[in-house]
């Protein structure tokens, strides 16, 4: 009967095509076509255009890669990811078997396994860049949260700070990055360093960059709670701590989230082009050692690069959306 | 009990604005006995959510000031409890977690762990919200939200109850309702009650008395009628008790006769009718409403 009526009306192609699905496979299948066919057709029309479109652009390293060219290369990189594993793990064995024998002529020998010394893959780039952007994540928010609820109980502080905001927010990572390396070098300085100079370098960059919507959204949410509820704090005479944690942290979650999602994504933006430019590990490096080769593959490479950004990104935002979903409680 | 439990003196309240200061109050003075339940009523924007404040503590009077219990009110506190027009619960709260929050702050030394526990539960039984301990604000309807935030607010075991407009936001079966209970409350633990409200009805039914404000700016209490029914009352043979119909008329022939331009334009044809009024408060008995039919202002309005 819904059906019927729905068709009586039509007034858009949009409504008509509804209708039809419906009619044709019942109102849950409408719904699954909604939610997973419609973005198919979507990509789908998107790589047969890719595909078209491709061969037309010549560069000076032969044709743009179309989707076919950029799979094979991704199952390459694979492959050889896992060579590399496999010569890893010979070389260790190797190392011990080694090891063993000496032991047995000498038990007082000293033995010690050295790591593969082969290039990092394409995955382990991957890896790389993920533990540098959650480190620095970390580090912007651990120090964008505590000062956004001092900015945003303070009006003082606030009103000194905001200028300051301000004038940093808009600044480019690339601005950042030869001041931030000069200092990383200069300041850390050890026999033994817990971390490379290089992980240092791009992860400073990325706090940086990305500490300010986080910075903002709190002090926003923190200045925007419920006048009601601060008076219902006043009349409980909370102690400052008690009002942090059970007024004002709470009421402001919501819109710390908003801003820890978009930090996050400016995070990831960011650190491939600080890898890029200072020439530290992560997929940033890896675009730019396949652009400096250019061998006939590297364009369909660095096109697997583009799409494992991109989509690493989607993930990184959907798990903060996760998260979020159960620490926020208007979700 | 002729001691005076809370006394405004003199209370002057101006809020700095941009053009220069506002006198919202001026001259309000209220004397109120332990266990009275007064009910507050004047035209919107008059000052009654100000005077109620400066109670709380939210606010500090200008000129004059309030004093509890022979302390002067400076700040903030549990003894005052307030029941906010908004029911003003902690969203991400359940209901059970909202009373606790405040009887955790107020009895955290008194009380054991099993005691606040119990006396939390005690509190929302009283405003029959115990069957939705677990539920969140969002989930539950305005007229309940707005019973547990009377709980929260019996839960400190104030001193004074002070509560803005608590039932404005109901419809009329849950208002009935909750007055009643209120009603039951009050008598069973003699508390103190300023009640906000608009409802002349529920003024008379409810209350000891009840203060008229005039119209701002400068507002002050124009008004008091002592509403000497018996207790318990009952809505239903009161409605038409020659008594209550006779309180009844007295207010609202305050509210719409005497006071019957709030807002802007009053000030010509309002203040003198407010001076007058505050003037001959002095010798006015409870029974006010005699004056009205020969009220000269009521000519000039
Ligand atoms: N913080 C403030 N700054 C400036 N003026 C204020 C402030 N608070 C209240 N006022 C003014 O004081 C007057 C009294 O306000 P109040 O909120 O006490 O009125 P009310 O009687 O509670 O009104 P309603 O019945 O609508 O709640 C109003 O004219 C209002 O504009
Ligand atoms: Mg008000």
């Amino acid at each position: 009967m819904t059906t019927l009526s729905q068709t009586d009306s039509l007034s858009s192609g949009q409504r008509w095509l509804r209708a039809l699905i419906e009619k044709l496979f019942g109102q849950n299948l409408a719904e699954t076509f909604r939610q997973l066919l419609l973005p198919a057709i979507g990509i789908a029309l998107f790589l047969g255009f890719w595909h078209l479109a491709a061969p037309q652009v010549q560069t000076s390293l032969g044709a743009f890669p179309g989707p076919a060219d950029v799979l094979e290369q991704s199952g390459q990189l694979w492959q050889e990811h896992s060579n590399q594993r496999d010569r890893a793990a010979q070389f260790v064995t190797m190392q011990e078997e080694r090891n063993e024998r000496i032991l047995a002529e000498n038990p007082g020998a000293e033995v010690k396994i050295r790591d593969y010394p082969g290039a990092p893959t394409f995955i382990d780039q991957i890896f790389t860049s993920l533990g540098t952007v959650l480190a620095g994540f970390v580090l912007a928010t651990i120090i964008a949260v505590p000062l956004g609820i001092i900015i945003g109980l303070n009006r003082h502080f606030s009103a000194a700070i905001n200028p300051l905001i301000q004038i940093f927010k808009p600044v480019s990572p690339l601005a950042w990055l030869p001041l931030v390396t000069m200092v990383v070098s200069a300041t850390y300085v050890s026999d033994d360093p817990m971390f490379e100079k290089s992980f240092l370098t791009s992860m400073i960059t990325v706090t940086l960059c990305s500490l300010w919507p986080t910075l903002i959204n709190t002090s926003v949410g923190v200045s925007a709670v419920n006048p009601d509820l601060l008076n219902v704090s006043k009349v409980l005479q909370l102690s400052f701590w008690t009002h942090v944690r059970k007024v004002v942290l709470p009421s402001s979650v919501p819109m710390i989230f908003t801003g820890l999602r978009v930090s996050l994504g400016i995070a990831w933006m960011v650190l491939i082009a600080a890898e890029m430019l200072a020439q530290s590990p992560g997929l940033g490096k890896f675009v730019w050692d396949e652009f400096q080769n250019g061998s006939s593959e590297s364009l369909s490479r660095i096109m697997v690069a583009v799409l494992a950004i991109g989509f690493i990104g989607f993930l990184l935002d959907r798990i903060m959306l996760l998260i979020q979903k159960r620490v926020a409680w208007n979700e | 009990m002729s001691k005076s439990h809370l006394e405004l003196t003199n209370v002057q309240m101006a809020f700095d604005t941009k053009d220069g200061p506002f006198v919202a109050l001026e001259n309000v003075d209220l004397k109120i006995r332990k266990g009275e339940f007064v009910s507050l009523i004047g035209h919107s924007g008059c000052g009654k959510s100000t005077v109620l404040n400066i109670v709380a503590g939210l606010l500090q009077a200008t000129r004059g000031g309030c004093v509890l219990d022979g302390h002067e009110v400076n700040t903030p506190g549990p003894e005052r409890a307030v029941v906010f027009q908004n029911h003003s619960l902690m969203p991400w709260l359940t209901v059970y977690e909202n009373v606790e929050l405040a009887v955790q702050q107020v009895f955290r030394k008194s009380m054991s762990r099993a005691e606040r526990k119990e006396w939390i539960l005690h509190n929302l039984k009283l405003v029959n919200m115990d069957h939705a301990l677990d539920k969140r604000p969002g989930e539950i309807s305005g007229g309940m939200a707005q019973r547990v935030g009377i709980a929260r607010a019996l839960a400190m075991k104030p001193s004074v109850l002070l509560m803005d407009e608590p039932f404005g936001a109901l419809d009329a079966l849950t208002r009935a309702h909750l007055q009643d209970s209120l009603m039951k409350i009050q008598q069973d633990l003699n508390s103190t009650v300023i009640m906000i409200t608009h409802d002349v009805d529920e003024a008379v039914l409810l209350s000891d008395r009840i203060v008229m404000m005039t119209n701002g700016p400068a507002a002050t209490i124009g008004e008091e009628l002592h509403i000497e029914l018996e207790r318990p009352r009952n809505r239903v043979t009161l409605a038409d008790h020659p008594e209550y119909v006779r309180y009844r008329q007295a207010v609202l022939s305050f509210l719409y006769e005497k006071q019957r331009f709030p807002g802007k334009g009053e000030d010509e044809q309002d203040k003198p009718t407010a001076e007058a009024e505050a003037a001959s408060q002095e010798d006015s008995s409870p029974d006010v409403d005699n004056e009205h039919s020969e009220s000269p202002v009521r000519r000039i309005a």
